[in-house]
């Protein structure tokens, strides 16, 4: 019994509908912010299964991941930094309350 | 049942379980313990791939900086931070019928899908790293210097992000 693509790409797609569900129902910024490392993580995944099963396995899928990584590590951040002036002038960290441009 | 399949079945066990333990967790810090976990063994999943590379940077960027960064991220805003979710039930219940569908729709294409035959294992003529070493500094050269501008663009941007603003007015 050996493993095949379908299985990764599986777990990969149960992880992005856990981070999406967490993404859009989780009140605390942190969460929500977590939940999108979760998907990113996801895609990481199948790009890497890609650069092995794929039709033409090639060493792009890795590369490829690195550069998300980059992007992911970025993100973080900046979000972190937002939520952290967020926080300084609102006292808050839920993503409900951050509804100044509503007004 | 093969070393691999085991392998699989494990690492995929411990990836799912802590993601649906982050989910089902109310206190930030754990949810950020329990993503850890997921982290790990995703890098797991990336080594079992044939992808040691990517699976040691995982471990580097992901369980070790980026969990390190949300932990600062809750220490410094609130220290005993707990969600209690929306409280709107009916929205809530809106959204999981989404991702069902959207679950269901993915698992049919998937499973549809005649994949390619998995190829015969390529002999391994030069490591993994020495393969994404010349990849990256000879077709991908470009982009990779990109991605430090990039880097940079963001390590100053949360610095003006983060710091106290100064009141001169």
């Amino acid at each position: 019994m050996t493993v095949s693509i379908t299985s990764y790409l599986l777990v990969a797609l149960i992880l992005f509908c856990i981070g999406l569900y967490g993404a859009l129902t989780k009140r605390n910024a942190v969460a929500v912010l977590l939940s999108i490392e979760l998907m990113m993580n996801a895609v990481n995944i199948n790009l890497v299964a890609f650069s092995k099963y794929g039709l033409h396995p090639a060493v792009s899928g890795q590369i490829f991941t690195l550069f998300s990584m980059t992007v992911a590590a970025a993100e973080v951040a900046l979000g972190l930094a937002i939520l952290i002036a967020l926080y300084r002038n609102k006292a808050t960290v839920n993503v409900d309350e951050m509804d100044q441009m509503k007004r | 049942m093969t070393g691999e399949f085991a392998a699989f079945f494990i690492l995929s066990l411990l990836t799912i379980g802590g993601a649906v333990f982050m989910i089902s967790f109310t206190r930030v810090v754990h949810m950020v313990i329990s993503l850890g976990i997921t982290f790990i063994s995703i890098a797991g999943l990336f080594v079992l791939l044939g992808a040691d590379f990517i699976g040691v940077a995982q471990v580097l960027v992901y369980s070790g900086a980026i969990s390190i960064l949300m932990l600062f991220g809750i220490m410094l805003t609130k220290h005993d931070a707990s969600d209690e979710g929306t409280g709107r039930k009916w929205k809530n219940r809106f959204i999981l019928l989404f991702i069902v569908i959207v679950f269901a729709l993915l698992f049919w294409g998937i499973q549809r899908t005649a994949w390619p035959a998995s190829p015969p294992p390529a002999p391994a003529t030069v490591s993994n790293a020495h393969e994404i070493g010349l990849e990256v500094f000879t077709k991908y050269v470009i982009p990779f210097e990109l991605v430090s501008v990039l880097l940079l663009v963001a390590l100053i941007g949360a610095i003006i992000m983060a710091k106290k603003e100064e009141d001169n007015e």
